[in-house]
């Protein structure tokens, strides 16, 4: 017995001190070796008497357990003081760069497209695209621009034929044809796209996006039309309040026709839009010409609507602070970087248009 | 359309202040475009004669002018002008003025080394007239003005409207008096211009051929004899200049005040030059006169013109000629008034490029009634500033103007304005624009005015209503949040998704014109048809962009010509191949030049390749819901990839449409585009060519199951001939056993050292795994035995062993 305590307090002892792995394999050994400490200890149970042996057997175990235990942790305890020195030898400098990460940006016409949809989805319009190249008839004739119609004169078109039957679309508005050819009413529709006109300088490019909107039902009025346009401004420019004037003009595909004036003020240079005592035309509208209605078989005794067209282009501008049009298609890295948007960033309904 | 509140207020008796003129304007949709105060800079442009020219001593055009600008003052001008010389009287800027054109100031300045103070003045940068050919010359009159300011004291600001097509009667200061008084802003004043009563023939034969197509309706003339034409008194100068024009001789500056008060063209000819009679009829093919712009025309068949016995004197209701003009020593005159059919007018000046006032005004449609009013104010006029007899006046007609008449629902406009107003106020809006109003049970018959050609149903009506009562009168009505139909549609979702998609790999969108440079577009048209615009803005932007890539490669261009090395960007749009509506695709595009990971401390730089832009292209279209396993590459893709590093990718290998090509643009087009970067590659997906997803998120997501049973890896090395593809490689493999074949990934690729020529190894490493099992020794070694079986039978590899 006190054989057992002697090697015990002993070892126990031991181990407490400072000793590097070899010597710690040194005390394992002499403990548990083929003739070691314990091992020979273990080989004596045989010889001890009966009355004693269970007691002894019981105590080995107990001893051979606790020194065991106290080896493996001072293993553990040296292999972490040897881990953490060789992890002081390798820190790094952290304020190196990272590996590069590359993500693109999505247009700020396309951003701006998306924000539209998103505001109009909500109040149950559904998008309808229409070709770039367009006839005739659907840009013109059928929107009550007959030929030799002076207000042809208001859109410079391009033509694809001598005979000007094709050309690029000059505004959005044959969507509205197309859409009313196909279907039966209702319609509750928004179109965004390309347009084009033969027209370039500062203000203008001879590529840029409108978007078409146009609710035909029974018993939608201007009412309704000012209604919807108020709610789209004061959504689009994520603002409570905002200023809007309603101005008669022509179209002749609408009738009455207005145009939109939105209030805005310049604060430090920059334009702000819901306040002030400036006016900034942002639209054309009307109700749809019953012309119009005939023209793509919708009974106008029926059925009457409102439609209006919205320069995409100029909203992205209003909204985002840019100062030159011609810079949208100008396709400049540092440009098209600045203005961007994170693909990422998708507007929807439930979190917002933007973050 | 340029107005004076003055002028305006010949025809408006109002206590009103110009801002409510012009807050009321707008209301009533006359939109006010500028307000531009003349009488502020007027001082500084004064009437000066030039009285010696040099030749620049720098510069061949330029000349030196000694300007005579009154009170024995000379000042040495530096000018281009052709028409400068000596005695030439014209208008003079002094220092500090504000050009009306250009907006810019005026300063003393040397030109070619010769200091020019101040400015000789075209009539186009005065806002005159549209002449910039040379500058402003005044009739000798304005010598003893020599000194004095060209425009006169009008304290009166010009007000420059924007008057849309459909109200030609608001071409007149009298139809916009008459709008603004019916909207309660004042009262017209009656102003019934006397007839005249004259015992004096009508001596010169007026005549319309009856033929078909005829331009002109209705002709009325009078003659006025002995008149000695002059410069205009100072009341009608004033009022020319207060709103930007021109005074030129008073027989000229009546009918054009004649013109902007009432809105009713004429045309003074000299009698006296006219062979015998008038003739109105159609022109022949080649006909050809000189009008009044100094230009000759060559007329088509079917034009309305003003002839004599000699020919063509004028074009009808659009310019007259050069050989029957009025000068000042023009004795007799016939004065027209008269009614063209605006088509005919519009069909005329658009074939001879054309555009005048009258035509302006004609092609909108004139009062068919202001004939004779016209004629009236202006011979009276005549008479009174240059004398003259006045004959009676002959009127030719071959239609009669018959009052057009509607019916009038007047609850119609509640019903399309959404607010309520009273009949009475609707009575008597309508009588303000001139209607005449009768009142039945239910209806309004209308007659309506002569003057307003724009209006012929009832929801034109509804318009003069809701404009005049006021378009803030409309109500707000919330719209209702209610969707009856999905937003987008799959094809509109995808397109959406793509767009973010392809942007998330590191892809800036650039959004360029559907246009391009022939040159450009010839480099990616392949086998496409060239699309021409007719009219293009420019020789460089001449047609429609048969490949996206045309405008991107421009673009990267530029954007290396700035200095920037490394770039992705990406187009998502038309790209066309006829000129029919439709005839277009919806492509995704995109271009990547330069390297990866350039001047990185990290990792080793490379120039991007054509496995750059397929791994973009084959995780697009995964991520967009494709499966690619399914994939079939192959590499036929159109002439402006290279040949060898490029490929065509399929969804599926029925192979019907190519859903996208991918590969290094072909470097034949990076020579000749002058493009220096590394290494350019590129991909389009097509989107029609795409089929659209049939399953919903929803249906995508199977039941889950997976496999716990012990997996194994076996690497396999074959040798193949060269042109053997990985693809068919890893097909034959898969198709060994598609339950227990899990992944298979190709880890190698050598060429080389003992390897035969034409040879090449490829390893690949496959895992295999059973779902109801664990596989023995035994199981693997026969699957091992197939796979190479199987590749070296389909493929002609051998193992490496």
């Amino acid at each position: 017995m006190s054989d057992l305590k002697k090697i015990k307090d002993e070892f126990l002892l031991k181990l407490k001190g400072k000793l590097d792995i070899s010597e710690i394999n040194k005390i394992k050994s002499d403990l548990f070796g083929k003739s070691g400490l314990i091992s020979t200890q273990f080989k004596k149970i045989g010889t001890i008497a009966d009355s004693e042996r269970k007691k002894f057997a019981s105590d080995l175990n107990i001893i051979k357990n606790e020194l065991q235990d106290s080896i493996s942790s001072k293993i553990n305890e040296v292999e972490n003081v040897e881990i953490n020195k060789k992890l002081e030898k390798e820190k790094i400098d952290i304020t190196l760069p990272e590996r590069s990460f590359v993500r693109g940006k999505i247009h700020p016409v396309s951003q701006t497209i998306d924000e539209i949809s998103s505001i109009f989805s909500e109040i149950g319009f559904s998008v309808e695209e229409g070709p770039d190249v367009e006839n005739e008839y659907n840009n013109f004739t059928a929107l009550n621009t007959p030929e030799n119609h002076p207000a042809r004169d208001m859109h410079d078109t391009f033509y694809l034929d001598e005979k000007k039957h094709k050309l690029l679309r000059t505004h959005t508005s044959p969507v509205q044809i197309r859409t009313m050819l196909k279907d039966k009413p209702p319609f509750k529709i928004i179109a965004p796209g390309r347009t084009y006109r033969s027209d370039s300088d500062q203000t203008h490019s001879p590529m840029f996006h409108q978007v078409e909107g146009l609710h035909i039902d029974k018993n939608i009025n201007m009412g309704h039309l000012k209604g919807c346009l108020n709610y789209f401004i004061k959504e689009f420019f994520e603002v409570d309040k905002i200023q809007m004037r309603f101005r008669p003009s022509h179209f002749p595909f609408t009738e009455p026709s207005a145009e939109v004036d939105i209030g805005y003020e310049m604060k430090g240079g920059k334009i702000v839009i819901g306040e002030g005592n400036r006016w900034l035309e942002i639209l054309g509208c009307g109700m749809v010409h019953p012309n119009v209605l005939k023209n793509v078989k919708v009974d106008p005794a029926k059925f009457q609507g409102y439609a209006f067209g919205i320069g995409i282009d100029r909203l992205a501008m209003l909204k985002y602070g840019i100062n030159d049009l011609r810079a949208f298609f100008d396709c400049d890295y540092r440009w098209l970087n600045h203005f961007g948007f994170d693909p990422l960033d998708v507007p929807t309904n439930y979190r917002g248009l933007s973050r | 359309m340029k107005i004076t509140f003055d002028w305006l207020k010949d025809h408006l008796k109002t206590n009103l202040k110009e801002k409510n003129l012009l807050e009321q304007l707008t209301n009533i949709g006359l939109e006010v475009e500028s307000v531009e105060s003349l009488s502020a800079d007027n001082e500084l442009f004064k009437v000066a004669e030039i009285i010696k020219t040099e030749k620049h001593p720098n510069a061949d055009r330029l000349k030196v002018c000694d300007v005579n600008i009154g009170k024995n003052e000379i000042k040495k001008v530096v000018c281009g002008a052709a028409n400068a010389k000596e005695g030439l009287l014209t208008i003079y800027a002094l220092p500090g003025a504000i050009i009306p054109k250009t907006k810019t100031k005026l300063v003393v300045a040397k030109i070619r080394g010769v200091t020019s103070y101040g400015m000789l003045c075209s009539e186009s940068e005065l806002n005159l007239s549209n002449e910039s050919d040379g500058i402003t010359e005044l009739t000798k009159d304005f010598k003893k003005n020599i000194g004095k300011s060209y425009f006169s004291k009008s304290k009166s600001n010009l007000i420059d409207l924007s008057i849309t097509p459909n109200r030609p009667d608001c071409l007149g200061i009298r139809g916009i008096a008459r709008d603004l008084a019916a909207s309660g802003f004042g009262k017209l004043i009656d102003l019934k211009e006397k007839k005249i009563h004259s015992k004096n023939k009508h001596t010169l034969k007026v005549k319309i051929n009856k033929e078909k197509g005829q331009g002109c309706t209705a002709f009325g003339s009078c003659l006025i004899k002995d008149v000695k034409n002059s410069e205009s008194p100072k009341w009608l100068k004033d009022k020319l200049i207060s709103i930007g024009q021109k005074p030129i001789s008073a027989i000229v500056d009546i009918t054009n005040y004649v013109m902007l008060d009432i809105n009713r063209p004429l045309h003074a000819y000299d009698a006296d030059k006219i062979e015998k009679g008038i003739i109105v009829r159609n022109s022949q093919s080649g006909e050809e006169f000189t009008a009044l712009d100094n230009k000759n025309y060559k007329l088509e068949s079917g034009m309305c013109v003003i002839t004599d016995n000699k020919g063509v004197l004028g074009l009808g209701g659009i310019i007259g000629g050069t050989r029957s003009g009025t000068e000042f020593n023009t004795k007799n005159i016939l004065l027209e008034s008269a009614y063209f059919e605006p088509g005919s007018i519009r069909n005329t000046a658009k074939k001879l490029n054309l555009d005048t006032d009258a035509k302006f005004r004609f092609e909108r449609g004139i009062d068919p009634l202001s004939i004779e009013e016209g004629l009236n104010k202006a011979a009276k006029l005549i008479k009174e500033i240059c004398g003259g007899e006045i004959s009676k006046i002959d009127i030719q007609k071959t239609e009669t103007y018959k009052t057009k008449k509607i019916t009038f629902d007047p609850n119609i406009f509640e019903k399309i304005s959404g607010f309520k107003i009273s009949f009475k106020e609707m009575i008597k809006i309508l009588e303000g624009l001139g209607f005449e109003v009768k009142k039945d049970k239910k209806s309004f018959k209308l007659a309506i005015p002569a003057w307003r050609p724009d209006i012929s149903q009832e929801v034109d009506i509804v318009e003069e209503l809701l404009r005049i009562s006021g378009y803030e009168k409309i109500k707000y009505i919330e719209p209702i949040k209610q969707r009856k139909k999905s937003t987008l549609n799959k094809f509109q979702k995808l397109f959406h998704f793509l767009q973010r998609s392809v942007a998330s790999k590191g892809y800036l969108e650039a959004i360029t014109w559907s246009f391009t440079d022939k040159r450009y577009n010839d480099y990616f048209r392949d086998t496409k048809k060239e699309i021409k615009i007719i009219n293009p803005i420019s020789s460089e932007l001449g047609v429609l962009r048969n490949s996206i890539f045309s405008n991107l490669i421009m673009h990267i261009n530029k954007n290396l010509d700035r200095g920037f090395k490394d770039l992705s960007v990406f187009e998502i749009g038309p790209s066309f191949y006829g000129s029919n509506p439709g005839e277009q695709n919806t492509v995704v595009c995109g271009l990547t030049v330069g390297k990866k990971s350039r001047l990185s401390w990290i990792e080793k730089d490379r120039n991007v390749d054509v496995f750059d832009v397929k791994r973009d292209v084959v995780q697009t279209l995964v991520e967009a819901g494709y499966d690619s396993q399914n994939f079939f590459i192959d590499n036929e893709t159109p002439s402006y990839y290279h040949p060898g590093k490029s490929g065509r990718l399929f969804l599926d290998n029925v192979k019907n449409q190519i859903a996208a090509y991918f590969g290094e643009i072909h470097p034949n087009i990076l020579k000749q585009i002058d493009m220096k970067t590394e290494s350019v590659v590129g991909f389009e997906i097509f989107m029609e060519n795409l089929k659209l997803p049939e399953k919903t998120l929803k249906d995508l997501k199977e039941k889950f199951s997976f496999s716990d049973y012990q997996k194994s890896e076996r690497d396999f090395a074959f040798i193949v001939n060269k042109d053997v593809r990985a693809q068919d490689l890893i097909e034959t493999i898969s198709s060994v056993d598609e339950s227990l074949i899990k992944d298979i990934r190709v880890f190698d690729v050598y060429e080389g050292e003992n390897i035969p020529e034409n040879q090449k190894s490829i390893a690949i490493s496959v895992t295999i795994q059973s779902s109801e099992r664990t596989l023995n020794e035994n199981d693997l070694e026969k699957i091992n035995d197939l796979i190479i079986k199987s590749v070296e039978n389909k493929t002609g590899a051998k193992i490496r062993s």
